[in-house]
């Protein structure tokens, strides 16, 4: 069952064509990598999921967005509400200067939750791989947690308001090796109950954790700017056994980007 | 072999070369020059202070708390304080609850709500051209404005019209120091929170406030010890000029706000100044040792904050 | 989930309040420009009026008696720029010395002392140096270096309204210099350049931009500044145009100030009081063009890095 289909997606930043003709098709359950050299626009396709790019004043969104079914771009649609539906993790951990318990119940306090939120917190956590790590130190600030815990207490952050799918726009590009095997272990532990979209630039990061995987690459159009475009999207393994585009074949073996 | 070992070694050479032997006058000119300028200005920093100090030591001296708690006077011997001391104090009063809310809330729309248009920056250009205008001609729009159009609200040349006057010449400079702090709450912050789902408010209330607030409350309190000082607004702005004035006995703060005569300490400072008796210039040093007293307090306050602050974001 | 169940419209309730949240902070945004547009009005209605009042030639008499109607721009003019001069000339070399000392040669623990003792100096009350002039400049150290002095004189309020500027022009350049990026000054480093060349020949000229805006809001604020003039300058009533900073004389904001405190609000000739307005207008858009042309300055010369 698709969770998102994209028909034709472009994205504009003023004058700058930055995405051009996108369609893909997200299915639920599953995790879905997109991959590509940098200005190839996968972040920006990762934005237009959850209406980020609402917030930056000169963009514009092309094309047709359908979460199951229903148009996120339709007139009727509130861009909160659909962050409530659709959570994200960003690149640099960035929990709120507040403590660590505060970080995960913002979410659900602002959502007018009325159940236990000691308990919604402590699933939470617990999903996110980091309850016990932190069950004694829940009154203390975020910032005295390292790097990588920073990051799962933003994805236990994004998970509290009980959405269905996460956006992880390169979740572990700053944290350090073991961090980034943390993170890849739980990913897979969540897509039972979410589904999720990764963006990586890392190869191998997506060739572990993905099932789908979307490649995009940069082309210049007629004007001779550079759009970024969906090259070839299929089975992870597909991509990077038997890839059907020469573009990614030579993205894949590292013979570019 | 003999010859060859008088010759210098490579080491030699690199040390000779890189050793400074030669003394850089320009450079110790240079630097004497530019710390002399900032002792100069330290020193008459310290001139001014040391000055007040001496000629109005006596009134301390011989008269302690009756300066600050006597009415004015026509006679030097007796003046006080603290008429100007309640009108200075009524004055901040309006200037926080008049420019404080306004001062944050257009910063807040200007930083967090405002497109880019040409609206929002004719808004930005016109608050920094406001920032620039001279107190007087804010005198002479609180004249204008406040004492005679809204006479009615006013009642003239009170407190009222002072307290607005001022608030009306700080609200720029309130605008610009709301709107740097915000300017400085990183926009990972924003994107965290519109990420879990809160709205335009609920992310400014919860996340950028509560970060912005030290800085915005360490700039409000040093520009109410701005308007402290001013003076020129407040002599068109109904502030009385005169060696003594009288309110009627017994009458209440809100009487004393809402219809009495005003004046406030750099109105008195100014007014004893221009006295010609030579008895004034004691009273006027020691007018002027109060109100930098009390600013000292104020601005202590402001960067005690900012400490705080940066402290605990270290 | 289903998409029957899906509803992604939001809560009306939530949106009406971020609607009436939006509106209040823009009202307050707006209300800076009702500011602006009562000032300019306040100006001008009356400042015309005074125009209408008199008779042009007044503007051109002989010095600035508003009682006896003879309002001479040149006198009132002349002098404010003789003060604004005087206070330049002790500003420039006093602030940007200082400036190029904190942002170049302190040391972190010097800077953290230095800095809030500049802005104790900017806080000070211009009342007080207006005192300072009369009461110390004046006596203790021009009528030493020239007897001929009066107890008001222009000189005098020149270097009390200098001294007041010093911390702007200070704080206003050392944020330009401050900004030129440490790889600029490394890159001199790296040439062999010593401090001294490195901080006058690389970073003093890549914030020129910064530090003549510095200057230039600095002659805006000698120019409006009121205080220290209507205490040491003098002149209280009217004044004849001087040539010597030594006499007292009436600036444009000292004439301001002397008809608001009453002494010249007597009944005089048609046009007394209102002519207040028309000064004030005067210096509202002079003060004006130089905060402008100083931001035109900063943007049209800055370098980019």
């Amino acid at each position: 069952m698709n969770v998102f289909s994209v028909h034709d997606l472009n994205v504009y930043y003023s004058d700058f064509h930055a995405v051009r003709d996108v369609s893909v098709d997200v299915k639920e359950h599953e995790i879905t990598a997109f991959i590509g050299p940098s200005g190839c626009g996968k972040s920006t396709v990762l934005r237009c999921f959850n209406r980020m790019n609402d917030l930056i004043e000169t963009a514009r969104v092309e094309g047709e967005i359908k979460y199951h079914g229903v148009d996120l771009y339709g007139g009727e649609v509130d861009p909160v509400q659909v962050r409530r539906h659709i959570g994200m993790v960003f690149q640099k951990p960035n929990p709120f200067p507040k403590s660590i318990y505060d970080n995960v119940a913002f979410g659900p306090r602002i959502a007018g939750f009325k159940g236990n939120l000691d308990e919604l917190v402590e699933s939470s956590l617990e999903r996110a791989a980091l309850w016990d790590e932190v069950k004694d130190i829940l009154d203390q600030s975020a910032f005295a947690l390292s790097g990588g815990q920073q990051q799962r207490l933003c994805i236990a952050r994004a998970i509290a308001t009980s959405p269905d799918v996460l956006l992880m726009d390169e979740p572990a590009s700053a944290l350090d090796p073991i961090a980034t095997l943390r993170i890849e272990e739980l990913m897979h532990e969540l897509k039972g109950e979410y589904t999720i979209i990764i963006v990586t630039h890392n190869m191998q990061q997506a060739a572990r954790v993905s099932d789908r995987t979307a490649f995009f690459n940069v082309s210049l159009n007629e004007q001779g700017q550079r759009t970024g475009q969906l090259v070839e999207f299929d089975e992870t393994g597909l991509i990077f056994t038997n890839p059907k585009e020469t573009a990614t074949e030579d993205y894949i073996t590292g013979r570019f980007g | 072999m003999a010859t060859r070992s008088k010759m210098p070694t490579t080491s030699d050479l690199v040390k000779a070369s890189i050793s400074g032997k030669k003394t850089d006058f320009v450079g110790i000119a240079v630097a004497f020059i530019l710390l002399l300028t900032v002792f100069v200005s330290l020193g008459i920093l310290i001139t001014l202070l040391a000055d007040m100090l001496i000629k109005g030591w006596s009134v301390f001296a011989d008269r302690g708390w009756d300066f600050i708690s006597s009415p004015l006077s026509p006679d030097p011997e007796k003046a006080g304080l603290s008429q100007a001391i309640f009108g200075s104090l009524i004055l901040m009063v309006f200037v926080v609850i008049v420019a404080f809310p306004l001062g944050v809330g257009a910063a807040i729309y200007l930083e967090e709500y405002a497109k880019d248009t040409r609206m929002t920056r004719f808004i930005v250009a016109n608050m920094r051209n406001l920032a620039g205008v001279p107190s007087i001609v804010y005198g002479l729009l609180g004249f204008a404005v406040f004492v005679q159009l809204l006479s009615g609200i006013t009642n003239g040349r009170t407190l009222i019209s002072g307290g607005l006057t001022l608030a009306v010449l700080v609200l720029p400079i309130m605008m610009i120091t709301a709107s740097e702090a915000l300017r400085a709450v990183p926009d990972a912050l924003r994107q965290a929170s519109y990420g879990v789902g809160a709205t335009k408010w609920e992310t400014i209330r919860h996340h950028v406030l509560p970060v912005a607030t030290p800085a915005i409350l360490t700039g409000s309190v040093l520009t109410v010890a701005r308007a402290f000082g001013e003076s020129a607004p407040l002599l068109l702005a109904g502030a009385v000029l005169s060696n003594f004035f009288s309110a009627p006995a017994g009458t209440g703060v809100v009487t004393l706000v809402t219809e009495g005569d005003y004046t406030a300490l750099p109105i008195v400072v100014f007014n004893w100044a221009r006295q010609p008796q030579k008895e004034f210039v004691a009273i006027t040093a020691a007018g002027i040792v109060v109100l930098l007293v009390i600013l000292l307090l104020v601005n202590g306050v402001a960067i005690y904050l900012r400490d705080r602050a940066s402290r605990r974001a270290a | 989930m289903t998409t029957a169940a899906l509803d992604l419209s939001g809560d009306p309730k939530r949106k009406r309040r971020e609607r009436r949240v939006r509106i209040l902070f823009q009202s307050a945004a707006v209300f800076s420009i009702v500011v602006s547009a009562a000032i300019v009005f306040s100006l001008i209605g009356r400042a015309i009026g005074f125009l209408l009042e008199i008779d042009l030639s007044q503007l051109w008499a002989d010095g600035w008696f508003p009682r006896r109607g003879r309002f001479d721009l040149r006198t009132i003019v002349w002098h404010t720029l003789v003060v604004s001069a005087i206070a330049m000339v002790v500003a420039t070399p006093l602030g940007l010395g200082a400036s190029v000392y904190l942002s170049e040669y302190a040391s972190p623990r010097a800077r953290r002392v230095l800095k809030p003792i500049l802005e104790v100096l900017a806080g000070i009350p211009s009342v007080v140096l207006g005192f300072f002039a009369l009461k110390f400049i004046t006596p203790n150290i021009l009528t030493t270096f020239f007897p001929g002095t009066q107890q008001s004189n222009l000189l005098a309020a020149g270097i009390g309204v200098g001294i007041l500027i010093i911390p702007l022009v200070a704080s206003v350049s050392e944020d330009a210099m401050r900004a030129v990026p440490i790889a600029l000054r490394e890159a001199s480093y790296g040439l062999g350049a010593q401090k001294w060349r490195t901080s006058l020949s690389v970073v003093f000229p890549a914030a020129l931009s910064g530090i003549v805006a510095s200057l230039i809001l600095g002659l805006s604020r000698a120019i409006g500044e009121t205080m220290v003039v209507a205490i040491a300058a003098g002149a209280t009533g009217g004044s004849l145009l001087q040539v010597n900073p030594l006499n007292g004389g009436q600036t444009m904001t000292g004439a301001m100030a002397s008809l608001a405190i009453g002494s010249d609000q007597v009944v005089g000739e048609a046009g007394t009081f209102d002519s207040l307005f028309f000064v004030g207008l005067l210096l509202f858009f002079m003060t004006l063009a130089l905060n402008i042309f100083s931001e035109r300055f900063v943007k049209r010369f800055r370098q980019r890095y």
